[in-house]
């Protein structure tokens, strides 16, 4: 199938026309449907990748050449490898579950569907993207529609949250498109051609570099959260819609990490190896600061948000670390944080939409009323604390065995982490499920259908990759063993 | 080439003066202005706009007919250029001017304060002003270039001052007429120190005669800089000279208001290129030039530069009103397009020219915008900007794609210009310029984000319960906002075409 990543970015923006022109009337059920049918062919699409995408090799695969602008050499390049092709399938499995969760908005729905399509296409973008400018293009592409997301359809506090998000992500990007200029015009021929970046990488050396390398990685750090640029994080997630957060947990926050390892590390690989200690110590601060904020919080949805900087610590940890072992457990926890968050996510909607708060404290007893309810958060929770059998466990083993050797000090600090997420989501879910029942929440319904249908495919993977999660990294493993070779 | 020669090159010019005089010889025969109000007077109105932009059609055609094949040349024994250069700005000149045109027709019958548009008079100076600015972008003759920034000023006093019994119009234009002499009075004076250094009023020969006289005059040559630096400052509101501009933007008639954001700016511009790259440096490679005499301007241009824009977009922060609040931001586009001007390379002008047309585009729409809301409304205050999204939904989206595309986001047009302009500072190795750039993008969104946070971020209806005060936009409105967005979505995905025409039409005498 010729332009399949093409499709694969593109189709979701083709739904709007279509949600543009229907009459008012209509309006409500058939944008729904129309955005669930093109984000469900998008994962069909997604899926079929999986099948065919070969895992012997390092090099991009499905690549889309054509020139663009070709007095300045930009040019519409695309390709996956290993290192995106998770982000590739994750994008539009988190994307199609984020319109199912999304059925219960009511106001603007025309609106709401049209940002949250172009927001998919951008995201879907920034993995496949291999030009430099176009990748730069497909990353603010994002922005937009994420701050009409969190600013029209958010919590009381939104208007706050969506522009304090903007302006984080911008000042970072702006950075980075310096750094992208300054390599176009080193670069000889000048070009924004990834690869061709990759190939010259051995001439961008010196300190400038090191200081373009730090652009860079702000403009990452940025979206990852890495401290000390992550305080954006708890108000945009708190304040966001439920299926908002889901993608902003799932995927918003994976494209800092995938640009570290997509762009600085193999571009810039001497600059990396001097910083990479800076990055395995911001990742433990991440870790253990993170987690010790998590135990603070008393609203649900700004607990998972802070959770999520300390698991995105662990990226930070194993990429640092330059091994085999520790960039397969970073990107492995891409994923996983990706479907795990995603799950808490949904998790803290649903008891949202029912009481209409989400403080922990105000909660009691919610296991005998909701016992599958219950069933789910203990799944995710448990997850997310990295139990051996499900997913989360081998994305961090591999993480901290990969640290260890370089870093044993770090790792060290680093594994209290984990006692830490163990003791803030216990401790939430004793908190919210068990002890005596809130007498306000005796009449609380238990999960409903729609919301299961988003919760089990996430949990499914969550167990599936726990238990064998050689699928998986069968298909990172080449190009992250290439990517190694680039940065040594 | 002399007098008689010349004239027929300047068809474009000599159609915009025809106009003119045809306009005010029919308003004085048929008073336009005094016919009794009911509806029957409508099409009498409309007379005056459509023939002032059959004017500038024609002189379009005319500018290019001259762009296809010619060799440049100066005309009237050297006082103007006739050059690609030239072109380019008269052609965004004739566009921005037919938008003007058509943004100032009334629309109703009932005469409410826009009836600016009414007066034979409004158009005649707006054609006048249009000249000024054609000769300004030609000049080559500290003369020419005084008395087309002269032609160009007064018609803009009294285009601020035309809402006559408006006590903020009246105001705008005094203080318009106060700073404006002032900054043209310093302007000559360094224009005369020049002619007495150099003995010559002629940019070509200029340079040669100073190169040929002492040094020791160094600091008189100095002074004679800054001083041309103000006068030309203060037309493209460069910090510090920019005192004038809020007021005269609130005050003035909106249309004008838009005007003088874009068309004078850009003519400015025109005027800077020429005069320091020609009289103060020379082309020393195929797209890079040498600074000649010892005068250190991109320097001081630096220095305007990052004062404009941060200025510029910290005072806009502030703002409420949004005419004032388009005003500090116009300042600070000012202040980008100055990044082109201290590099001394060829991109970097090219940048400049690039960023003046996209700029065209978002600046007019914006204000456009503003236009439509304030006639809907009857306020341009940002509070009363409530929900107005929800209202006017068409509107509401366009007006996010002119602010987000001010600020400079992909997919947009506005991205291209500030690329370009960053990529030209980024080659010529002006890092910290760059990075003071970018900083300041970030700083404008969160202005820009104020007024779409108004627009959309509150006021959302119900499914259920469609809001029912919905405003009516007038369809003729929505055509002129539609032909303004299309080339800011267009340019953002597809800009080769103007990269090549801006890039070609770097060639000046």
């Amino acid at each position: 199938m010729p332009h399949l990543l093409t499709y694969l970015i593109f189709l979701p923006v083709m739904a709007i026309p279509f949600i543009l022109l229907l009459p008012s009337r209509l309006s409500g059920t058939a944008t729904r449907m129309a955005a669930l049918i093109f984000t469900g062919l998008q994962l069909l699409l997604a899926g079929y990748l999986f099948f065919i995408f070969d895992r012997q090799t390092a090099a991009f695969q499905f690549v889309e050449q054509a020139k663009w602008i070709p007095t300045f050499n930009i040019e519409y390049y695309l390709g996956i490898d290993g290192i995106s092709i998770l982000m590739v399938l994750l994008t539009p499995l988190i994307s199609f579950l984020a319109v199912i969760a999304s059925w219960g908005i009511t106001k603007g729905v025309k609106g709401y569907f049209c940002l949250f399509l172009l927001l998919d296409t951008g995201m879907m973008g920034v993995f496949c993207a291999l030009d430099f400018f176009l990748f730069y293009v497909f990353w603010e592409v994002t922005l937009l529609p994420m701050y009409f997301l969190i600013g029209i359809w958010g919590g009381p506090r939104k208007e706050y949250a969506a522009i304090k998000f903007f302006l984080y992500t911008l000042f970072g990007s702006v950075l980075m498109l310096l750094v992208i200029l300054a390599l176009y015009f080193t670069s000889n021929p000048h070009t924004f051609n990834i690869t061709k970046l990759i190939e010259l990488r051995n001439t961008f050396t010196g300190t400038g570099w090191l200081v373009a390398f730090i652009g860079l990685y702000i403009a990452f750090a940025v979206k990852i959260p890495a401290f000390p640029f992550h305080t954006w994080l708890p108000d945009a997630h708190t304040e966001a819609p439920t299926p908002i957060s889901v993608i902003l947990a799932g995927i918003l926050l994976k494209m800092g990490v995938y640009g570290i390892l997509r762009i600085c590390l193999p571009i810039l690989p001497e600059a990396a190896r001097t910083f990479a200690i800076y990055m395995a110590i911001i990742g433990v601060i991440n870790i253990v600061y993170g987690a010790l904020c998590t135990m603070a919080q008393k609203d649900m949805k700004r607990l998972i948000a802070y959770s999520s900087i300390s698991h995105m610590g662990f990226c930070l940890l194993g990429i640092a670390a330059l091994t085999q072992s520790g960039m397969n457990g970073a990107v492995l926890q891409m994923f996983n944080h990706g479907c795990i968050s995603g799950m808490l996510f949904l998790i803290a909607g649903v008891i949202y939409d029912r009481a209409h708060h989400r403080d922990i404290n105000g909660f009691g007893g919610l296991a005998a009323r909701m016992p599958l309810y219950a069933g789910m958060t203990t799944l995710a929770v448990f997850a997310s604390m990295g139990l051996p059998g499900l997913s989360g466990f081998i994305g961090e083993f591999l993480v901290f065995l990969g640290a260890f050797e370089p870093y044993p000090t770090a790792t060290i600090i680093a594994v209290s982490g984990v006692v830490l997420t163990a003791g803030y989501f216990l401790w939430m879910f004793r908190r919210m499920f068990l002890g005596p029942l809130n007498p306000k929440y005796e009449n609380l319904p238990d999960i409903n259908t729609r919301e299961m249908i988003t919760l089990v495919p996430l949990g499914l993977i969550v167990i599936a990759l726990g238990v064998y999660p050689m699928p998986v990294i069968n298909l990172i493993n080449v190009s992250l063993e290439h990517l190694i070779t680039l940065v040594k | 080439m002399n007098n008689i020669e010349s004239i027929k090159y300047f068809t474009p010019e000599l159609t915009l003066v025809i106009t003119a005089v045809v306009i005010l010889l029919l308003g004085m025969r048929f008073g336009f202005a005094h016919r009794p109000e009911p509806a029957e007077g409508m099409g009498a109105r409309r007379l005056l706009p459509l023939l002032t932009l059959t004017g500038l059609v024609v002189s379009m055609f005319f500018c290019a007919k001259l762009l296809d094949g010619f060799q440049p040349t100066y005309l009237f024994s050297e006082m103007i250029a006739l050059d690609r250069f030239a072109l380019f700005f008269k052609i965004i000149f004739l566009v921005v001017t037919g938008f003007i045109i058509m943004f100032s027709i009334p629309y109703q019958s009932n005469a409410d304060k826009f009836a600016a548009g009414l007066q034979p008079e409004y158009y005649v100076l707006l054609l006048i002003s249009t000249l000024g600015l054609f000769c300004l972008s030609a000049a080559t003759d500290l003369l020419m270039m005084y008395l087309a920034v002269e032609t160009v000023s007064i018609s803009s006093y009294i285009l601020t001052a035309f809402l006559k019994g408006n006590r903020k119009s009246s105001e705008a234009g005094l203080k318009y007429v106060i700073f404006g002499a002032v900054a043209s009075g310093i302007m000559i004076f360094g224009l005369s120190l020049i002619y007495g250094l150099s003995g010559s009023t002629n940019f070509e020969h200029i340079p040669i005669l100073l190169a040929s006289g002492s040094n020791g005059l160094q600091p008189v040559l100095l002074a004679a800089t800054i001083m041309v630096i103000v006068g030309l400052g203060y037309k493209i509101a460069a910090v510090p000279f920019h005192m004038w501009c809020p007021d005269v933007y609130e005050g003035a008639p909106t249309p004008i208001t838009a005007f003088l954001s874009v068309a004078p700016k850009a003519a400015g511009f025109a005027v800077l290129i020429r005069f320091f790259y020609t009289v103060f440096s020379f082309q020393s490679g195929p797209e890079t030039w040498s600074l000649t005499s010892g005068i250190p301007w991109p320097t001081i241009f630096a220095i305007i530069c990052v004062l404009t824009m941060t200025l510029g977009n910290l005072a806009a922060l502030w703002q409420n009103n949004l005419k004032r609040l388009l005003a500090y931001s116009s300042i600070a586009h000012a202040g980008y397009l100055m990044m082109g001007l201290v590099l001394l390379t060829g991109r970097g002008l090219t940048a400049i020219l690039i960023y003046l047309v996209i700029y065209l585009f978002m600046n007019l729409g914006a204000f456009m915008v503003v236009i439509i809301f304030s006639r809907a409304i009857g306020s341009e205050d940002i509070k009363d900007y409530k929900g107005l999204g929800w209202r006017a939904p068409l509107v509401g989206v366009i007006m996010c794609i002119f602010l987000f595309s001010l600020t400079g986001l992909p997919p947009l047009a506005g991205f291209i210009g500030k690329f370009y302009l960053f990529a030209a500072v980024i080659e010529a190795q002006w890092y910290w310029l760059a990075i003071v750039g970018v900083l300041n993008s970030v700083i404008s969104l969160f202005y820009y984000a104020r007024i779409i946070k108004a627009m959309f971020l509150s006021g959302l209806p119900d499914e259920s319960a469609p809001n029912l005060s919905r405003l009516s936009i007038p369809g003729y409105y929505t055509v002129l906002l539609i032909l303004l967005v299309l080339p800011v979505l267009v340019l953002g995905i597809y800009w080769e075409p103007l990269y090549n025409f801006a890039a070609a039409s770097l060639e000046f005498l």
